[in-house]
């Protein structure tokens, strides 16, 4: 058992939360209000409920919130052994956030970066100790996923690597390695084909269920590029594609207007009841 | 509320999600194409909200929502258990 503290209490950390604590391991979440903990507890629950449904064990609940606190603040993560952040997937806050930990986490922390495309080296260059800073890519649903992308920076030191390595393990995940490249190799394609395909919306060539159907009935994919966008969040899209439109200063990454659109219009997908398609919450 | 208007409700949600998809009844609705375990989860949302009742863990086994007749049957027994108990 490892104490795990999880920072971001949105769609990425509820989830690694959960996978973490399935798992034996005790959790310390942290957000920034109490209103998004208690949110993120209510999503737990639900998912927990949902688990059987979606493939995976039957959970109780309980169970599992009970190897979870919550937490308002980085504060509360002095005493965790690794820190797994996942936060909103931009620089700006990735950088402050990261160096509130290297002030309060004790000198032997592990720091895994959260990130579907920011350079793992960036992040480790904020705090003191970018040999303790490792990427791993999760993904989602974080509990239904048995593969993540494991990244080094630059610095990161081999046991950081390795301890990385044993924890996913202990949590039922094979690391894939990756080197350090901003998108990696997941989403250096994914962004772009789910950005193509929102361009194709865009442009009036086809509707996003004509799209979706195109890469289930000829593909084989299990979901559609915009069900995907759905499922991830639109907004999440569009700040990779734009994480990776600023490192490469490539114009194939050029995010989609619509994407713009549907971010500012709160149509962020499945967690906000509507995104390429509509849900019912 | 009878049987068949669970059931015309059930596959009217259905069909707003998949308009271009055919169900009827008795159609698995996750061997048609479509449909993945993400949408188990939104039937869960769906019936409990629309029907008012809890669905209990124990019941939430994906056979139970494989089609519009095994949701009505569901829907049917929470709601004579909700009026027994």
């Amino acid at each position: 058992m490892t104490v795990v503290g999880v920072v971001g209490a949105g769609v990425m950390g509820v989830g690694v939360a959960q996978s973490l604590a399935q798992h034996g391991h005790e959790v310390i979440l942290v957000d920034q209000d109490e209103e998004t903990l208690a949110t993120a507890r209510a999503l737990i629950t639900r998912n927990c409920r949902m688990s059987g449904l979606m493939g995976g064990p039957a959970l109780d609940p309980g169970a599992i919130l009970a190897q979870i606190t919550t937490a308002v603040g980085v504060g509360a993560l002095a005493k965790a052994a690794v820190v797994i952040e996942n936060v909103t997937e931009n620089w700006e806050i990735k950088r402050t956030v990261h160096e509130s930990l290297d002030e309060v986490c004790a000198s032997d922390t592990i720091f895994i970066a959260n990130t579907s495309a920011i350079p793992i080296t960036k992040i480790a260059s904020v705090g003191r100790h970018p040999d303790r800073v490792v990427g791993v890519h999760f993904m989602n649903p974080v509990p239904a996923k048995p593969v993540v992308e494991l990244i080094p920076g630059f610095h990161t030191s081999p046991e950081t690597v390795e301890r990385t390595r044993e924890l996913l393990l202990s949590i039922g995940k094979k690391a894939v390695d990756v080197k350090d490249s901003a998108g990696f190799v997941s989403n250096r394609v994914l962004m772009l084909t789910v950005n193509e395909a929102a361009f194709l919306v865009h442009e009036g060539v086809a509707t996003a269920e004509s799209v979706d159907e195109v890469f289930r009935g000829c593909f084989g994919h299990p979901m559609g590029p915009l069900e995907t966008a759905d499922l991830i969040g639109v907004d999440t899209i569009l700040y990779s594609v734009e994480v990776l439109y600023e490192h490469y200063a490539d114009s194939k990454y050029r995010p989609c207007p619509l994407l713009k659109q549907m971010t500012d219009a709160g149509l962020h997908g499945r967690k906000t009841g509507r995104g390429f398609y509509a849900y019912n919450s | 509320m009878t049987d068949t208007t669970i059931t015309a409700e059930i596959l009217a949600f259905v069909k707003g999600r998949f308009p271009q998809a055919e169900f009827s009844a008795a159609d698995d609705i996750f061997s048609i194409g479509y449909v993945n375990s993400l949408f188990a989860m939104e039937l869960v949302m769906f019936i409990e909200k629309a029907f008012a009742i809890t669905i209990p863990n124990d019941e939430l086994r994906i056979d139970n929502f494989r089609t519009a007749a095994a949701m009505t049957d569901l829907v049917t027994r929470q709601r004579s258990a909700v009026l027994v108990g």
